[in-house]
């Protein structure tokens, strides 16, 4: 049949997405999520999730407004187009969700995640370490004689290079905090 | 003004203020206060279950027979779990249920109390949403919300977890009007550009066809009509899924009977040929769709869903409308007569002569036995003699359902109670009381076999505490027909623990309960013993002994597309092919 001429973009509240339906390829969705900050909410974004068989890449959260209660949950998720516009429209669905937006699709969109990483070991190896964190501009927040401790910013991308660099200089630990994400622009 | 009272009293308040007549429930432990306040008052009644499974079943009965929410209160733990079946099944076919369930108090939360169980937890997926009050001065707020919830939207079960202590403690009532709902308004309006594309398609369609369910008749009677003024006024035919029998009425000419995997040849094959599928408050179930790579492979897809998540779940349609059935249908119609009611006259008079070749097929045709009441000659009996009586009728799970969808006709939305999404064997026996309940003075009937009968037989119990007058009408085949049909088919004639052994005497049964029992096994004396079961101003078990190896056809076997549908006579040759793979 002929192109609807209806307009493009979309969000929980709009069935009306034309990009390739029938697209196989998977690709990376960065979510999120404006929900009611209250007892189980989390669950039951997890619940979804997991119970219609969906993936979680990364998931953060916490409150963004505390006089209205809000709380800001940001997923990435992967999946073909047909997956992504249903896993969007089920969280619609659930009651205190109040908005579900598609970074990926919507506008452009920052996206950073902050990663702590204990680096052990000493002689040139430890020396090689602070530089490469200098480069990738990593500050120490921690450091003993033998250890220490880098905190970094940037896109998981960046996160990931960064710790292939440290595993052969004596990477001990890493803690991530997920994607955190905003659309550009006013 | 405001108002203080024990949370257990704004339990009570708030029904009543939501116009909550009935309540379907089990007392224990946890909710003895609320139980104490209904003991004090007179303006809502308690229904005594004998099961809380029993109870949310009978409350969707009783929402889906007047449009109304239904009300369950159960007790914490136990109470709470054996709820879940019914709340799963009114979350899959949405009705709009507000369930209560008493909890151990808030400081003993997560001690393993007794009687504790974490059901906000249990039940979060089995609900459209659910509340854990933990505070007396919000609990009025929340179940005015609950209620809110229950019925706005995409209907479905709600539920509200009360621990003891908010119970007894005093807080502030709040009034329905001060109640926060602004925060869910799902959309009721269609997109008016996407409808007038709609329009467009049906007034070039070839060979369009409505495909109905359920959203229309939870909508309410308005669509129902304004379907009815639509398909009468294209003259575009019409196929129902299971839950939306009776939207538009068995006797119109447009009529092609129930699609799906037990449905009828003519709508199946018209979905699979058809150029334009309109699909109003369905969702492509896929009991519906058989193999969706080859379902209705040629034809433009619209549907109309007050649900996002129902559109292109299942099958890619190339004009969604989101929004009510009601609200669109109305803004359809309108939009249609103002482009000067245009139809492809020409082409759909060559698509009805092709849907009237294969109503030729006569695919509800069975072998009838003079010795032996087939299950289809005694749902036609009972059709012929309750046809144009206030007739509600329930089902349980299996071939008699699929029987019952085929044999019997509605003509009205919201008399036709079944467990379609779920399939809960045991739904039918509550579901008829909560229905007579509603309706007192009409003939209600549940259409049973043996074996869903007895997985909440003892509702017999309920049905004569409150002069429930309900019809048990059971074909009893001593089978799990619909397992025994599938092993038949599919696995080789095996079957495995398919048959029902150590029935009970259904007749001494109900007369044990103070019930009528009437048993019938010969064609001749049929239709004697069914007026003598509605005629009986009392609960009745039918116990009508029916031929035990009956297979229900048409049937499309998981996997197939439309147009590889099974009819009575191709069973032989289809059970020597299947046996070689």
């Amino acid at each position: 049949m002929a192109a609807l001429n209806i307009k493009k973009g979309s969000s929980s509240h709009s069935a009306y997405d034309l990009r390739d339906f029938h697209s196989q390829a998977e690709r990376s969705h960065t979510l999120a999520l404006i929900v009611d900050n209250e007892a189980g909410v989390l669950a039951r974004v997890i619940g979804l999730f997991s119970g219609r068989g969906y993936n979680i890449d990364s998931l953060t959260v916490a409150e963004t407004d505390h006089k209205g209660h809000r709380s800001r949950i940001t997923i990435v998720t992967r999946g073909t187009e047909a997956v992504i516009e249903q896993i969007k429209a089920q969280l619609g669905r659930i009651v205190p969700v109040h908005e579900v937006h598609d970074l990926t699709v919507e506008s452009a969109a920052v996206e950073r995640e902050l990663a702590l990483f204990k680096v052990v070991g000493g002689g040139d190896k430890r020396v090689e370490a602070l530089r490469l964190a200098d480069i990738f501009r990593a500050n120490v927040v921690d450091s003993t004689l033998e250890s220490f401790v880098f905190e970094i910013t940037g896109t998981s991308e960046k996160i990931d290079a960064f710790a292939e660099l440290m595993r052969p200089l004596g990477l001990a630990d890493v803690a991530r905090t997920g994607v955190a994400a905003l659309s550009r622009g006013a | 003004m405001s108002r203080t009272m024990t949370g257990a009293k704004m339990v009570v308040q708030a029904l009543k203020d939501q116009g909550v007549e009935v309540v379907f429930g089990y007392p224990g432990g946890a909710v003895l206060p609320i139980y104490d306040e209904i003991f004090q008052q007179n303006d809502i009644r308690h229904v005594l279950v004998r099961h809380e499974q029993a109870a949310v079943h009978m409350a969707e009965g009783y929402a889906r027979s007047t449009g109304k929410p239904g009300v369950v209160l159960v007790t914490s733990g136990p109470g709470a779990t054996n709820a879940v079946t019914g709340m799963v099944d009114a979350l899959m076919d949405s009705i709009p249920i507000v369930v209560f369930t008493g909890q151990v108090p808030t400081f003993m939360i997560g001690t393993d109390g007794f009687q504790e169980a974490d059901t906000v937890g249990i039940t979060r997926p089995c609900t459209k949403h659910n509340w854990l009050a933990k505070d007396t001065d919000r609990l009025a707020g929340i179940i005015h919300e609950a209620f809110h919830v229950a019925t706005s939207g995409r209907p479905g079960p709600v539920l509200i977890d009360i621990p003891k202590d908010v119970q007894f403690a005093t807080g502030t009532y709040t009034e329905p009007r001060q109640a926060r709902v602004d925060h869910y308004k799902p959309r009721l309006k269609g997109d008016i550009e996407a409808i007038t594309r709609l329009v467009e398609l049906m007034e070039s369609a070839e060979r369009p066809i409505f495909y109905t369910g359920g959203g229309v008749i939870n909508s309410g009677p308005g669509a129902s009509q304004l379907l009815r003024e639509l398909v009468d006024a294209t003259g575009f035919p019409i196929t129902s899924t299971l839950m939306g029998l009776g939207a538009y009425p068995a006797s119109g000419k447009s009529w092609l009977g129930m699609l799906g995997m037990h449905g009828l040849y003519e709508a199946n094959l018209a979905m699979h040929g058809c150029d334009l599928m309109i699909a109003i408050g369905a969702r492509f179930d896929d009991r519906i769709t058989g193999r969706v790579s080859d379902f209705s492979p040629d034809s433009t897809k619209a549907q109309i869903d007050i649900d996002a998540s129902s559109i292109n779940k299942i099958v890619h349609v190339d004009l969604p409308i989101l929004g009510d059935v009601g609200h669109v249908l109305e803004d359809l119609l309108m939009i249609w007569k103002s482009r000067g009611r245009k139809t492809n006259r020409a082409a759909l008079a060559g698509w009805w002569k092709q849907i009237d070749a294969w109503k030729e097929v006569k695919c509800l045709s069975y072998a009838p036995s003079e010795t032996v009441i087939k299950p289809q000659y005694a749902l036609e009996r009972l059709e012929a003699l309750t046809k144009g009586r206030d007739r509600y009728v329930t089902t349980e799970v299996g071939q008699h359902q699929m029987w019952a969808a085929q044999f019997l006709g509605f003509e009205a939305p919201n008399r036709w109670m079944t467990s379609g999404g779920l399939g809960t064997m045991g739904y039918g026996f509550p579901a008829s009381i909560g229905v007579q309940i509603a309706h007192p003075e009409s003939l209600v009937i549940n259409i049973a076999g043996e074996a869903s009968f007895l997985m909440n037989m003892q509702e017999i119990g309920t049905a004569m505490q409150f002069r429930a007058p309900v019809k048990q009408f059971i074909l009893n085949n001593e089978r799990l027909g619909m397992v025994r049909q599938w092993q038949d088919l599919l696995h080789g004639g095996r079957y495995s623990q398919s048959w029902s052994e150590s029935l009970p005497d259904f007749v001494k049964l109900a007369e044990a309960f103070g019930a009528k029992g009437i048993q019938c096994s010969d064609p001749a004396q049929l239709d004697d013993a069914i007026m003598e079961m509605i005629e009986y101003d009392g609960p009745v078990i039918f116990d009508c002994l029916v031929e035990k190896h009956e297979n229900c056809f048409p049937m499309i076997p998981s996997g197939k597309p439309h147009n590889e549908m099974l009819l009575a006579a191709d069973a032989e040759a289809f059970k020597s092919g299947a046996a070689l793979v």
